[in-house]
């Protein structure tokens, strides 16, 4: 396939229409509006077989995914900020009941005040919510972890929806250089969903149950297992795409970290402004080097274990505020998965990039040097947070 | 899986995936007789057999059974007290449970 230029929504919406989604049920919300609206399009043109359904809010729209996927049709939604917090309940309902739903968020800000652009608070709001949560850091990646969302999410060992996280505008509204697949290639990667108790008048089942105290901690221990076994098949997937695609994806991906004294973590976009940091510090001769996240659920805690054992700093960046917290929520996850270990280096934890704030090279370069100084002064513990007023 | 043995000792290797219940009908195992503190008792000399006890009662416990007298089946009567409240004769009282 050749390189085009496409902008980020619509390559999202190129995966799903590549993956032969039976149902999208959505409702258009900033900045996610460009991946519902294309997937629309395609619907009315006949390029894409699917029923499109226009709900009247995203508590709706996930909720008409539940009885999508609960007859075995492969569903699709996106949503960002707002969205996904009205639609927050039903969120839960998706993963307790095993239903692969594949889900683009376009990540957003919260009210109040308003903003539209992005940042991670969104994300963390639904941390908890047992759906396999994966970061994009380009269009490429939103593009190959959505086509990736739907063969993990329909695995008969998962059966778990999934969220494929695009960091609002900085992805869903830049047009960049990417490539895409053959239908046939993806018709290879991608066997025909089929989950074990749909929905059949002949063969009758309820789902969504109620469970009184003798049962209901027996059945969340039973997700918890299953949740936690899906990493496998994550593996599995990622690399027979990167067999496929040449793209090699990962739970922990590492940049110029093997003999890194200093390690940045991100998440989503700002990784590659991060990566340029990297190398304009390397060029100075300095030991510096990048993890990216790129499995958030389940938490990557063996991998993220090697990747920062031998480092003796490490600077993580929240795009989200935990108030009254740690209070970054991802550098709160960071320091408990190493809290148990012998050598583990000091983390230093930056909120920054709220709410649409760019964090320019100099930034990482800068937290870097803070970053160092505070572990060099036993002031990790403190959070900072970057480029305020 | 019976409904009973889901309600006791199921343990959560035992859990169907999603926690689906791929049986018809097993409410009937639920035992809301548990939630009772009182219990309805019925007087015969006074029940005149009307059935506006079985008309009330939100639980559907209430069944008509030999010599036409309603009576709850304490399997799953929950001890509300609006058949006692309802009944015409005053012919049901509420007796605490031990």
């Amino acid at each position: 396939m050749e390189m085009i230029g496409m902008e980020g929504s619509h390559a999202v919406a190129e995966a799903v229409k590549l993956a032969d989604a039976d149902v999208v049920a959505a409702y258009p919300i900033t900045p996610q509006t460009h991946i519902v609206e294309r997937l629309a399009e395609m619907v009315a043109d006949g390029e894409l077989n699917a029923e499109y359904i226009p709900v009247e809010s995203e508590h709706s729209a996930m909720s008409a995914c539940l009885g999508s996927s609960a007859t075995g049709a492969r569903t699709f939604t996106a949503t960002a900020g707002q969205g996904l917090e009205l639609m927050h309940e039903v969120v839960y309902v998706a993963s307790s009941m095993r239903l692969p739903i594949v889900m683009a968020v376009a990540n957003r800000a919260l009210s109040a005040p308003l903003s539209v652009w992005g940042d991670h608070s969104d994300v963390m709001a639904v941390r908890d919510t047992s759906w396999i949560q994966v970061f994009a850091e380009n269009g490429q990646q939103a593009f190959d972890l959505t086509l990736c969302a739907f063969r993990i999410g329909e695995d008969p060992k998962v059966l778990f929806p999934v969220m494929v996280h695009l960091d609002g505008f900085h992805l869903s509204h830049v047009v960049e250089p990417l490539v895409l697949l053959e239908k046939s290639q993806v018709d290879k990667f991608l066997p025909p969903y089929k989950h074990p108790y749909s929905l059949d008048c002949d063969r009758p089942v309820t789902m969504g149950a109620f469970a009184m105290p003798a049962v209901y901690a027996e059945v969340k221990k039973a997700q918890h297992d299953a949740f936690l076994a899906t990493k496998q098949v994550i593996l599995k997937a990622w690399k027979e795409y990167g067999k496929l695609s040449g793209r090699h994806y990962s739970p922990v991906e590492h940049y110029h970290t093997d003999d890194a004294k200093v390690l940045l973590l991100t998440m989503g976009s700002f990784s590659e402004t991060a990566m340029v940091a990297v190398d304009e510090l390397r060029k100075k001769g300095e030991k510096v080097g990048l993890i990216r996240l790129r499995l958030w659920r389940p938490f990557p805690f063996e991998e993220l274990r090697q990747a920062v054992a031998n480092a003796e700093v490490l600077i993580v960046l929240d795009r989200c505020i935990s108030f009254g917290g740690p209070p970054g929520p991802v550098c709160s996850e960071v320091r408990a998965a190493l809290y148990a270990e012998q050598k583990r280096p000091k983390v230093v934890g930056f909120i920054g990039g709220l709410g649409g704030r760019e964090i320019a090279v100099a930034e990482f370069k800068q937290m870097v040097s803070r970053g160092r100084e505070a572990a060099d002064k036993g002031a990790e513990a403190v959070p900072q947070i970057t480029g305020i007023r | 899986m019976s409904a009973r043995r889901k309600q006791t000792g199921m343990t959560s290797g035992e859990v169907s995936l999603g926690a689906v219940v791929d049986e018809a009908g097993n409410a009937v195992e639920y035992k809301t007789g548990d939630w009772r503190s009182q219990r309805p008792v019925l007087n015969k000399d006074r029940c005149i057999r009307c059935g506006i006890c079985y008309i009330y009662c939100p639980e559907g416990c209430i069944r008509q059974g030999p010599g036409g007298y309603f009576e709850a089946d304490l399997y799953y009567c929950k001890g509300c007290g609006i058949c006692a409240r309802e009944c015409w004769t005053q012919a049901i009282h509420m007796e605490p449970e031990e």
